[in-house]
């Protein structure tokens, strides 16, 4: 766990050698790239209509074939994996940046009241599943992109809290913490000089597992319609378009569903891997 | 055992109050009056008053606060702003459904990640482990309402063995009850299943690596005796919690599924009241949710500590 981050050559061999380390980056990668394309290009344009079209399937025209509104499903995917990957990329953001030093800040002050109140809350949010969350922040705000991001973003912070926390008490009692408070550091230097770098690996590789979990909670949302909103194409919302007319055209189910899943495949691959990179003793029996 | 136990439901009344307070708060926070949203555009100001003040809404913010938690306290949810009859009503109509679902999904579950578990536990790196460790990864990685969509393609519109949705009710009769809920049970099960099956093989492998069981095996016990008799046992402690988390993510998950489903469970109820703007039942359903998950945690940690000593004295 006292390893740094910095990838030198050892840990690149490591990873390179790892199969399913691999796997999941060249999954993750490719969606990620996908998305990145479709800022610039995609077949054709994901909005436009074109009734005379309508629910064709896979053709050399249209990959993935086209829905209800004769609009291409491929480039319609290309434009969700932007929206999937934004939303988790941000909610896992929102996650870190506030769960990360109320963690750091409740080791650092083990044992008081603050710590109890911190873990507490924590303790609160955890009981709130993610979607009754949205379905309330919803309930208030109406539904949309940014609010799905804030409901997933507040289930994600107790879970970098407490592994923070988890991860820095155990820290705090080391012999080079006490070096650092000997030399005058105070509580707040030694949790961001010392602490912080100590745990990094730690939280990316939970910032994975919780990227993909985002991504399966986004299109969730955007399946019961509160998530993003048309005309922005997104994973969710294909899959509830696709739902009635199952039985007409099944390819509008199926290649939104394979997008969501090679993704979280991939990130979860990628996670495992990397927790098998950092702490080898895990690499039997991961749960 | 006893200052445990006080402690615990200490913790678990303070939790349940900041539930209930958050849940209140955050739905105050609602831009709109109900009362003028109930009467119309066009209301008489007068008659928007009375009801206000017929349905409390003009009394001080800590008075409704009470009142809300006091008419909870005796199964008393209010009134639905569109259906007008009493929430609980409402809810005990649906939680008929809701529930019997998610325990259904919450024995699939474990009955599929039993086997696969131990299995993968046992014949470690094997063929059958590698099976069981791809198809969790395929498992997790699956959205339950995709799976679901799936199953009905296959098992409704092809095959034509299940419908493709709705309920029958209970009245007719129980076999036909449950086959309705069978499709949504799978897809709600799978995803956990999968997790399950994962800790199930972790903490068993980690047992099977402890001093007892090299003891067992020193005592002559055969390896699949000392596997029955004593790993599984001590390997159960992790897998009851995660049993335990899983009930209030099947209760959550199953308001997706009862979508894709069209079973008019509390997840139908509760979508329906966002888009009629029926605040009232999106709170009460919140909040049974909630604490259905907070008494369920609580449950689950009065047994792990029943199990385990050592967790009453170490519990921080």
């Amino acid at each position: 766990m006292t390893r740094s981050f910095a990838p030198d050559r050892s840990i690149l061999k490591m990873a390179l050698s790892h199969r399913s380390l691999v796997i999941g980056f060249l999954l993750t990668a490719f969606f990620v790239l996908l998305a990145l394309l479709s800022l610039v290009w995609t077949p054709f344009d994901p909005t436009k209509l074109s009734i005379a079209t309508k629910l064709k399937g896979p053709s050399f025209d249209h990959w993935f074939g086209t829905d209800h509104f004769g609009r291409d499903m491929f480039s319609m995917i290309m434009v969700g994996a932007r929206v999937s990957i934004a939303v988790a990329f941000v909610a896992v953001g929102i996650g870190i940046g506030l769960g990360v030093p109320l963690g750091l800040y409740a080791a650092a002050r083990r044992g008081s009241l603050t710590d109890e109140i911190i873990m507490r809350g924590n303790d609160l949010v955890f009981a709130f599943p993610a979607l009754l969350l949205a379905i309330m922040i919803t309930a208030v705000f109406g539904p949309g992109a940014i609010n799905a991001i804030i409901a997933i973003g507040i289930f994600n912070i107790p879970v970098f809290a407490r592994l923070a926390r988890g991860a820095a008490l155990s820290l705090w009692t080391r012999d080079f913490v006490l070096a650092a408070r000997v030399s005058g550091k105070g509580k707040a230097r030694i949790s961001i000089e010392h602490i912080l770098p100590n745990i990094a690996n730690l939280l990316i590789v939970q910032g994975t597992i919780q990227f993909s979990l985002a991504i399966l909670a986004e299109a969730a949302l955007a399946y019961v319609g509160l998530g993003a909103q048309p005309p922005l194409p997104s994973w969710g919302r294909m899959l509830a378009d696709a739902q009635t007319l199952i039985s007409l055209a099944p390819h509008m189910a199926l290649f939104p569903g394979f997008a969501i899943i090679i993704t979280v495949l991939g990130l979860n691959l990628m996670g495992d891997g990397l927790r098998d990179l950092y702490d080898p003793k895990l690499r039997r029996g991961r749960g | 055992m006893t200052a445990y136990l006080l402690r615990r439901l200490l913790s678990l009344c303070l939790s349940l109050i900041a539930a209930s307070l958050v849940i209140f708060l955050v739905m105050e926070m609602v831009p709109g009056d109900p009362a003028s949203f109930m009467m119309g555009l066009n209301a008489d100001p007068a008659a928007v008053a009375a009801l206000r003040s017929q349905l409390g809404l003009d009394a001080p913010l800590p008075l409704r606060y009470l009142g809300w938690v006091a008419g909870l306290l005796q199964g008393d949810f209010g009134v639905s702003y569109t259906y007008r009859v009493p929430v609980s009503e409402l809810i005990a109509e649906r939680v008929v459904i809701s529930l019997p679902l998610t325990l259904y999904a919450l024995t699939l579950s474990t009955l599929i990640a039993f086997p696969a578990g131990i299995i993968a536990a046992a014949r470690r790196n094997s063929f059958a482990d590698f099976s069981v460790m791809g198809a969790t990864q395929f498992g997790v990685a699956i959205p339950n309402f995709w799976f679901a969509m799936i199953l009905v393609l296959i098992f409704s519109i092809n095959l034509r063995w299940m419908s493709a949705g709705g309920f029958p009710g209970w009245e007719a009769g129980f076999g036909s009850a449950m086959k309705a809920l069978t499709l949504p049970a799978i897809a709600l099960a799978l995803p956990q299943a999968s997790i399950l099956a994962r800790v199930m093989r972790s903490s068993l492998i980690d047992t099977l690596e402890e001093d007892f069981m090299r003891t067992a095996r020193a005592k002559g016990l055969s390896r699949s005796q000392a596997l029955w008799r004593h790993a599984l046992r001590n390997a159960l402690i992790p897998v009851l919690t995660i049993i335990g988390l899983q009930f209030s993510f099947l209760l959550a998950g199953g308001i997706i599924i009862e979508n894709v489903f069209y079973l008019p469970g509390l997840g139908r109820l509760v979508f329906q009241a966002i888009t009629q703007r029926d605040l009232i039942v999106v709170r009460s359903v919140v909040i049974l949710l909630v604490f259905a998950v907070i008494v369920v945690t609580f449950l689950v940690d009065l047994a792990y500590a029943a199990v385990d000593p050592r967790l009453r004295r170490h519990r921080q």
